[in-house]
């Protein structure tokens, strides 16, 4: 009933190019041109390439880090998947031991940065760590050849650190599919007497492809913008190449070739995912689509299930988790927090997040509302251009900003000593302006995406309805669309922040002087080989990162009210 | 490309509550106050006498270097401190850049500043006089402050081994012993880059696989990592810099202390040569709005005091003559630097690197 194919000739339906406001016009505009620029710093960059560099490249370099590249994005698709739909199902259709407590735990690792999870699991799990030495204490061997171990700086060991934290988009995308869609495909294939694993391979599969798309979409591309974690763990991915390609041979064109190119795959796969699911609308129905009744699985296919579902949470959350909170408590933290300069870092990174998370969420809803309501193809354009920033990687991002934004700061500089003789300095890579404009390129997306798809949902009558009744769009935006998608807003707000606090890479390329954020802080403590002495730096991250994760979760999980005031 | 998170029914229909929205203005406003304040603090002028400095050392690492300045100047150091691209951004920042020292490790990004235009030469005569001839540009664009050895560490149980060229390592008698970070790691880029303006490509390329060869396990981690691995048995031998035995031995880490514990130092020579040394290193950087102030911390760099520091408390060897070494680092035995000129060494690195990728020594 909800999984619908409307014919072709309904969609296409033509519909009238309705005028938006000038100043919604130039906005959208301004952030597609924002998030373009970069873009074309980098491709004239890549443009003045040294042409000695390809012919090394093609043999040498791209071969390797593609392989790598493509293993770690096919496992990491594989592992974090699995985890991700499995464990929604189970926690979404049926009744265990623990079930109710793991469906808010199960986000977790969503807290986790995939670097401080890295460098956790090397400790924990590397020859010297506590594993392996336990074992050879217990075992009686003596020395690393007696003993077959997997080795956790790895491929594999890459690939289980950033599943086991990534797995949470999937997870989430999927429980969310899986709430609003199954209840009566569910029933009914009960009624047919079809048992869990048919129901699993029937219903919930299918049904969690969109979801599964996203959820993956977003856990791959992190996966392939990392680069603390990859290269910690000894892989060789792209990213990685873009680096060292760039410092190491000192060819900023060499870097923004490799750069582009990875932007290419990474538009592909994107292609490939929506070719994927060209033909399928997912509407909610306007009357309120119940949630299955779980069933309860007896005895011990019960305990499989709770521990299927315990075993991510333990390895992406417990145990990195357990890793911080020992540390800290080894150590001076009382002390060590009430530092001031703890306490002023701290104060940045909020300050920086909350600012960059609200001016991304306006420029979000400006540029959805303006699509939606125009449906002029200018507008589509503009927010498909916003769509490209997370695809870049940080450090790539950044160096793409240098250029442009030294630009604006040296004319504005030269504009103030003509006119007052005074030198300003540089206005915003002299401030935290930097790092805001690269957080909002790189999360618009995010923003862009989850409104989106909140809007989807709603049907476009409501609109239609308000602009007979004489709105404006400001008052439609205001009155009709924010209301319907306060969810979505959210739940966009929520990951946005998390991402702003952990990222790392165009923080430390972008920072002005004296600035750090936790997570530079942790990077300067990694740098100088101490990461355990930036333990309580990623413990408070990774505590900030919950309360968000704490309240999505809630909102997905409260029980539903019979009537609503907002329903659609 | 827009990445859709699907918004449960459920959450749609339990957040809608009018306080929240009103919250969410609120929120809106004082975020924007708060951009506004922070913006204007951040670029707030010079007011008192101060210095910045874009530095690739970590600043807990120099910050004694950094506290006895400001003691002895009074003159205040603000720092960013950066693990990449740090030539890039004041490139950059061009005419206006806040750049007034920049202090690096290792001699290609010392070379590379110069290369991009970003130095201006210094004419100090103490400076001259205080640093040897190899370890500084001969334009006076760049100085290095302190060296480091990049040299072997020995299993204490199971190796007894006391001299060794970097030749050997590429014999096969070390076959699957040795371990090692990334060969793309600006400290064995360096080293490969000596390697080859000793013994020219061809040696160099074939010297690079028989190291490869001899590894324990793919190259990862950083240079403790590999003392870390000797101590649990995954090699005998491995390759990383002198300051890090000390500060692993000195340090307040316990388990550290078990991994330099594990190893003997040995400082290898090449064939006919010394030990490949690496400096760190300031330069002036060329639109410093504090030139006056930055000279005085570059010359403060090189004296007694500051190289004392570099020696002492950061176990580096000092480049100045006559200033004692850190206990644990005289321990290692006397080191006999390789004559070869670091400038040489610099120019080899872009073909060290493309090496290490066509030996696929990462792989």
């Amino acid at each position: 009933m909800t999984v619908s194919r409307l014919p072709a000739s309904l969609r296409a339906l033509p519909r009238h190019v309705r005028p938006i406001p000038f100043w919604m016009t130039a906005v959208v505009s301004l952030a597609a041109i924002l998030v373009l620029t970069p873009l074309a710093s980098l491709a004239l960059d890549a443009l003045k390439g040294d042409p000695d560099l390809w012919p090394h490249l093609a043999a040498n370099v791209l071969p390797a880090s593609l392989k790598d590249t493509a293993l770690l994005l096919a496992g990491v698709a594989a592992l974090a998947g699995s985890i991700g739909v499995v464990s929604a199902w189970l926690v979404t259709a049926h009744r265990f031991p623990g079930r109710d407590a793991l469906r808010w735990l199960l986000p977790l690792p969503l807290a986790m940065p995939t670097y401080i999870t890295a460098y956790i699991y090397v400790e924990i799990f590397d020859a010297a760590g506590p594993v392996q030495m336990g074992l050879r204490g217990l075992v009686g061997w003596t020395s690393r050849g007696d003993y077959w171990f997997p080795e956790i700086r790895s491929l594999p060991g890459c690939i289980l650190v950033m599943s086991v934290v990534l797995y949470p988009y999937v997870y989430i995308a999927a429980r969310a599919m899986f709430l609003t869609q199954s209840a009566s495909m569910i029933e009914v294939a009960r009624t047919l007497s079809a048992g869990p694993f048919r129901l699993f391979r029937v219903i919930a599969l299918p049904l969690a492809r969109p979801a599964l798309a996203v959820g993956l979409a977003l856990a791959l591309l992190e996966a392939l913008n990392d680069i603390g974690a990859s290269e910690y763990l000894g892989v060789r991915t792209l990213t990685v190449s873009v680096f060292t390609t760039w410092l190491n041979r000192g060819s900023l064109p060499g870097a923004a070739q490799i750069a582009w190119l990875m932007l290419t795959v990474v538009i592909l796969l994107v292609a490939l995912e929506r070719y994927g699911r060209r033909d399928r609308r997912y509407a909610v129905p306007t009357r309120r689509p119940r949630v299955a009744q779980p069933i309860r699985l007896p005895g011990p296919a019960g305990w499989v299930a709770a521990a299927a579902c315990a075993l991510p949470v333990l390895m992406g959350f417990v145990l990195p988790l357990g890793f911080l909170v020992r540390e800290v408590l080894r150590r001076d933290w009382v002390g060590l927090l009430l530092d001031s300069s703890f306490l002023g870092h701290l104060a940045t990174t909020l300050t920086v997040s909350t600012v960059a998370t609200a001016v991304t969420l306006s420029l979000g809803i400006v540029t959805v509302a303006a699509s939606r309501l125009s449906r002029s193809p200018l507008m589509n354009v503009a927010k498909a251009v916003t769509g490209l920033g997370y695809a870049i990687p940080g450090t790539v991002l950044a160096l793409g900003l240098l250029t442009p934004l030294a630009f604006v700061d040296n004319g504005l500089g030269n504009f103030w000593r003509a006119a007052t003789g005074e030198r300003l300095g540089l206005l915003i890579m002299g401030s935290t302006a930097g790092i805001v404009i690269a957080y909002l390129i790189r999360f618009l997306p995010i923003a862009v995406g989850s409104l989106s798809a909140g809007l989807d949902r709603v049907s476009p009558g409501l609109e239609d309805a308000g602009r007979i009744l004489g709105a404006s769009p400001r008052e439609l935006i205001w009155k009709v669309q924010l209301p319907l998608i306060r969810p979505a807003l959210a739940g966009a707000a929520l990951l946005i922040f998390v991402d702003c606090i952990k990222e790392l890479s165009a923080t430390l390329l972008l920072r002005p002087l004296n600035v750090e954020t936790l997570a530079t802080l942790i990077y300067g403590n990694a740098a100088r080989g101490y990461f355990e002495d930036g333990s309580l730096a990623a413990l408070v991250i990774v505590l900030i990162g919950i309360l968000p994760v704490i309240q999505l979760v809630r909102s997905a999980e409260t029980p539903r009210r019979t009537a609503s005031p907002s329903g659609s | 490309m827009h990445f859709r998170v699907p918004v449960s029914d459920a959450e749609r229909r339990t957040g809608m509550h009018l306080e929240d929205q009103h919250m969410s203005i609120r929120f809106g406003k004082i975020a924007l106050l708060a951009s506004a304040g922070l913006m204007l603090a951040s670029a707030a002028p010079a007011l008192a006498q101060e210095i910045n400095l874009y530095t690739y050392r970590e600043p807990g690492l120099i910050k004694p270097l950094l506290d006895e300045f400001t003691k002895e100047t009074k003159i205040k150091v603000n720092t960013i401190f950066l693990s990449s691209g740090l030539e890039e951004r004041i490139k950059a920042e061009g005419a206006n850049s806040p750049a007034d020292v920049i202090l690096t490790v290792d001699i290609g990004r010392l070379q590379n500043a110069k290369d991009l235009g970003i130095t201006q030469p210094i004419k100090l005569e103490a400076l001259d006089k205080a640093i040897p001839a190899t370890y500084r540009d001969p334009e006076g664009h760049w100085y290095g402050v302190s060296t480091r050895g990049r040299v072997v560490y020995a299993s204490k149980d199971r190796v007894k081994l006391d001299k060794l060229t970097y030749e050997e390592l590429a014999d096969p008698k070390w076959k699957g012993k040795i371990c090692i970070r990334s060969g793309q790691h600006l400290y064995n880029v360096s080293l490969i880059a000596a390697v080859i303006a000793h013994k020219g490509e061809a040696k160099a390329e074939e010297w690079l696989k028989g190291l490869k060869a001899n590894l324990a396990k793919k190259p990862s981690g950083g240079d403790r990592e590999q003392a870390k691995d000797i101590l649990a048995g995954v090699c005998d031998i491995a390759i990383g810099n002198t300051y890090y035995v000390a500060l692993m031995r000195n340090g307040t880490n316990a388990e550290q202390k078990t991994w330099g514990e594990a190893i003997n130092v040995v400082l290898p020579t090449f064939e006919g040569g010394g030990t490949h040394v690496n400096i760190s290193g300031v330069a002036l950087a060329k639109n410093a709005p504090n030139k006056a102030d930055a000279l005085k911390f570059i010359e403060f760099m090189a004296s007694d005091t500051a190289q004392h520091i570099h020696a002492d408390v950061n176990s580096e060897y000092p480049v100045k003559n006559g200033i004692q070494l850190n206990e644990t680092v005289a321990s290692f035995g006397q080191l006999k630097p390789d004559s070869l000129p670091i400038a040489e060494i610099a120019k080899q690195r872009k073909k060290a690197s493309e090496l290490v990728d066509k030996v696929g020594f990462d792989q």
